[in-house]
């Protein structure tokens, strides 16, 4: 177990339509043993207005909160939020290299930045420094009925040299975190798919499509839920679940769950001190079976064998391959 | 003592950013300096006239040029003073063209530049001592190692010109890719039916001794007299009992084995013989998947051999070859899927490669010629192909054309249509690279006659929907997002250097560039020598090639290989390191560090152990002169005086 401390910087989805993320980390890495420290008056970290703007006020909103990081001697910030995470490391990388744009942003700045934070996300911290077995041995309750595709989104593993965690194209950390709570990891393909990101406003018709072929997918490869690390991933497909289904004619009604919050259920919390009841598509059902590690011993072998021959009859169709198939296929992958 | 200076304009390309009248003017001002002059272009007859004939009227007994790189022209110059009269070595190059003219666009600092390495060449040269050749006798063997095309027809053109050949090759049989291949474009000749005479020729020719199943363990020595180990890896099958029949193969209860020859498109026994044509026919056992080697606990084969050649304890065996010269055609490798996460990484059974493909159209592949799915083993009607799978992408350190895939694919978009006159192929590309004779017809043939889509764009994703593959990708001409739903894809993964081929490459000695590939000694003008004297490339070792351009190069190789051996003497470079054993306290050290095994101790009369340089080995590298703590080792022609005196005339400047 860690006893490491990070600066923590929620970001401003994390404090609104987040806020379950954010309660579900803290409660999360606080039984991990890693401690965060609030980032005192932190401001906007840059991110989609005002970049799409100007990159030199994006670049010194960012170095803003890494400059007061910096004179916390914390040398890690953590954000649970990819963008806000694209926004640090894209001024920290430009503020570092580039001596033109270092100035420019430091003038705007009362504290200049000086280059001595690094940024890491959330997922990142936990699956690098925690470590899957660490996790592992948290872990006190089993989810025998979620199936789970991880949808990681566009910005978490790319551009590779900047991101600098995890593969671009087929990441895997949070597949391997998941599946070291035991939890039935689905093969899916849309890992890093876009989701249509901020144009729900400008271009909502874009979104619903793009969100629909994700679900699609979801539902295609087996799972009945999604897990996400990225606020705004989980707005578009929880959030705009029924808009969906409104303008595609489908009939989705699948959780989207923080990967925070699987952890949160398999080291023992309850679903309220993840936020859980803050989604507007329920996984009431799909958590109601838990039960402590252990007790799935005395599940009668019977089934077991049932649903063995089952899965080997319908594999590939939706909720029917047994948990240590999926786990093994995650297995397989690391 | 008279020295000459003769500056070089080289066109423009010096007299642009030097002003070489200034550099005559100063340097003819240099001590021992009595003559200097500039010229349009110094290593034209005329210009190398002018040279004669001012050693001739000014009485010159030293010369300096400065123009290029003595690589480009040195010897040409050496020629020119030894032809009016004085030792070749009392000449030296001043590089101005490379070193200066090209880098810098301050003429007057690069005037100034110009003139301080003359300076450095005139103290140099002031100083350099009459050196002499040795003529030396060369061994007419050669060697080649790799038997694919290009290395087959560099072997039989040697030995059709009387030369004895060691070909040495690393996979059990030869061939190499062509004998995978199905047909050949852009002709769609059988590629086995053209190979399989030359692989027939290259078995029975009396000039050659083939080392299957062999690499190359050790090489020593120099152009002309090369000792080459070869170590011939264990079949643990006696070749010389092995009769071909194939029963062992049908015994073997391992049929999990990795098929190396048909790319693991289906599994092979864990012995075997790795295709009906095979040369030698013999069979090699996998010791990996051998449960009688890994187990201890089978032997099913050694009981079926009615040869009696199964030997599970044979050793890997060494043999040692003289030879003159080296030609190297050690052929290429293919990128792993793995690398391709965005098309599956290897993850999906019907996504394959183009080699595989091969295999699969191949009449003696392991489904007999019949396209088949490797999920399912139904027919594919719908065929995608994607080419620069790999090829021309930065991000994974490729950034070169992997040079016949194009070709390739059109290939087998039309023998797709052959063997399935009702299926559809696509190929998405990038540019189609036709630039052969008849190369542009033919993909316009795939295209028109055998209706393959070509769709300009690359593919951004691929991944299954229920017994399909969506290839996501993008038309660039319609400027729309595409997706085809395919039952087999097939990657034009990119071709890289043979795997081992850098380790290869420093025991031979010769330079490879930042992929692996062999870097020739002139991209346009010695495009098969390499800088190592009697080394030579052929093939795709030197850059991803065709049939037709390794056959080219094969034989362009050994021509180089039967002029160098036309004479029967060769001369040595003096350039070499020589020990004064008069300062040498005998530490040995020298020994120790020799590249080249190149110096041995040698007892004195009066029993005192001293250093003795082995001339013909010594490659005139230096690594000793710079170990001995006495300076009793000197490189001729480069001693510590020579280059302490550039040095110093450099600091007083």
């Amino acid at each position: 177990m860690i006893e490491k401390e990070y600066a923590y910087y929620a970001g401003c989805s994390l404090e609104g339509t987040a806020s379950s993320y954010d309660r579900s980390i803290r409660v999360i890495l606080k039984a991990l043993g890693a401690t965060l420290r609030e980032t005192e008056d932190w401001s906007c970290c840059g991110s989609t207005p005002a970049h799409a703007m100007d990159h030199v006020l994006a670049g010194a909103l960012a170095a803003r909160n890494l400059a007061i990081v910096e004179r916390m001697e914390t040398a890690t910030l953590t954000t649970p939020c990819p963008s806000c995470l694209s926004a640090f490391k894209k001024a920290h990388a430009k503020v570092t290299q580039d001596k033109a744009f270092s100035d420019e942003v430091n003038q705007l700045l009362d504290l200049p930045y000086k280059g001595g934070v690094k940024a890491k996300s959330t997922l990142q911290v936990i699956y690098e420094d925690v470590g899957p077995d660490a996790v592992t041995s948290k872990v006190t309750t089993v989810l025998p009925d979620l199936k789970a595709a991880c949808y990681y989104g566009c910005i978490l593993s790319r551009p590779p040299k900047l991101a600098a965690f995890d593969d671009p194209e087929n990441p895997v950390s949070m597949d391997r975190l998941l599946a070291a709570c035991g939890v039935d990891v689905r093969d899916f393909v849309f890992k890093t798919e876009c989701c249509g990101a901020a144009f729900g406003v400008p271009k909502k018709e874009m979104v619903l499509r793009l969100t629909h072929k994700v679900l699609t997918m979801v539902q295609d490869c087996g799972a009945n839920c999604v897990v996400v690390a990225c606020p705004l991933c989980q707005q578009n497909l929880d959030l705009r679940q029924a808009q969906v289904n409104r303008a595609m004619g489908s009939s989705f009604s699948i959780p989207i769950l923080y990967f925070s919050q699987v952890l949160g259920l398999a080291f023992g919390f309850q679903p309220e001190e993840l936020g859980l009841d803050k989604h507007i598509v329920s996984a009431d059902a799909l958590i109601r079976s838990r039960r402590p590690k252990g007790a799935e011993d005395a599940a009668p072998p019977v089934k077991e064998k049932a649903r063995k021959s089952t899965a080997q009859g319908t594999a590939g169709k939706p909720g029917d391959a047994p948990g240590a198939e999926g786990t093994a296929s995650a297995a397989k992958e690391a | 003592m008279r020295v000459g200076v003769f500056i070089c304009h080289c066109g423009n390309n010096i007299a642009g950013t030097v002003d070489v009248a200034r550099a005559a003017e100063e340097t003819a001002k240099l001590p021992h300096v009595v003559y200097s002059t500039h010229y349009m272009y110094t290593c034209s007859e005329p210009g190398q006239d002018e040279i004669k004939q001012a050693i001739k009227r000014e009485n010159l007994d030293r010369v300096v040029v400065a123009a290029c790189s003595p690589r480009m022209h040195e010897l040409t110059f050496r020629r020119t003073v030894e032809k009016a009269g004085l030792n070749r070595y009392f000449f030296e190059m001043a590089n101005i063209r490379e070193h200066i003219s090209w880098i810098g666009e301050n003429k007057e600092l690069n005037t100034n530049k110009a003139i301080e390495a003359v300076r450095m060449a005139v103290e140099k040269v002031i100083r350099d001592k009459p050196l002499h050749s040795t003529a030396f006798k060369i061994n007419k063997r050669v060697l080649v190692i790799g038997a694919g095309v290009a290395g087959m027809q560099s072997a039989l053109d040697c030995a059709d010109g009387g030369l004895d050949v060691v070909l040495v090759e690393k996979s059990p049989a030869i061939g190499g890719m062509m004998a995978r291949l199905d047909k050949t474009f852009p002709t769609i000749d059988c590629s086995i039916c053209i190979l399989g005479p030359k692989m027939v020729d290259v078995a029975q020719h009396e000039h050659i001794s083939l080392h299957a199943y062999s690499e190359i363990e050790e090489i020593k020595g120099y152009v002309g007299n090369y000792q080459v180990k070869v170590r011939k890896k264990t079949p643990y099958v006696d070749w010389t009992k092995c009769t071909g029949c194939g029963e062992c193969m049908e015994k073997c209860p391992t049929k999990n084995a990795y098929d190396r020859f048909n790319f693991g498109v289906a599994p092979t026994r864990a012995i075997n013989i790795p295709f009906p044509q095979a040369i030698p026919k013999k069979a090699t056992i996998d010791a990996q998947y051998c449960r009688q080697i890994q187990k201890g606990k089978c032997g099913v084969c050694a009981k079926v051999c009615r040869a009696n050649a199964i030997n599970f304890e044979l050793p890997d065996q060494f043999v040692t070859e003289e030879v003159g010269a080296i030609i190297v055609a050690s052929g290429y490798g293919l990128i792993d899927q793995e690398l391709l996460p965005e098309y599956g990484g290897g993850r999906y059974p019907d996504v394959i490669t183009g080699i595989q493909y091969e295999r699969l159209l191949n009449a003696s592949g392991p489904t007999s010629g019949h396209i088949q799915r490797p999920s399912d083993g139904t027919e594919p009607k719908s065929i995608v192909f994607v080419s620069c799978a790999g090829s021309r992408d930065k991000s994974i350190g490729i950034p070169y054309c992997s040079n016949f895939c194009c070709m390739y694919i059109a290939k087998q978009a039309i023998l797709t249509k052959d063997h399935i006159p009702d299926s559809q192929s696509y190929v998405f590309y990038m540019d189609i690279r036709a630039t052969g004779k008849g190369y542009d017809e033919f993909t316009r043939r795939a295209q028109e006659d055998y209706g393959a889509k070509y769709i300009r764009g690359r593919v951004s994703r691929i991944y299954p929907k229920g017994k399909k593959m969506i290839v996501q990708g993008a038309d660039t001409l319609l400027g729309a997002k595409v997706e085809v739903e395919a039952d087999l894809v097939v990657l034009a993964t990119a071709a890289t250097a043979a795997p081992g081929a850098a380790a290869l490459a420093e025991k031979l000695h010769i330079s490879y560039d930042t992929h692996g590939f062999y870097v020739e000694s002139h991209p346009k003008l010695r495009p098969v020598e390499t800088n190592t004297a009697g080394v030579y490339l052929a093939g795709a070792a030197q850059g991803p090639k065709d049939i037709p351009a390794s056959v080219g190069q094969g034989s362009a190789a050994a021509a180089k290989v039967l002029a160098l051996f036309s004479r029967d003497m060769l001369e040595s470079d003096p350039a070499i390191a020589r020990v004064n054993q008069n300062a040498c306290v005998g530490c040995l050290k020298c020994v120790k560090t020799c590249p080249f095994q190149a110096i041995k101790e040698q007892e004195l009369r009066g029993g005192e152990v001293v250093a003795s340089v082995i001339e013909t080995i010594c490659a005139g590298c230096g690594v000793c002169t710079s170990t001995c703590p006495c300076g009793a080792i000197q490189l001729q022609h480069f001693t510590d005086n020579q280059l302490l005196a550039e040095v110093n005339s450099l600091c007083l400047s």
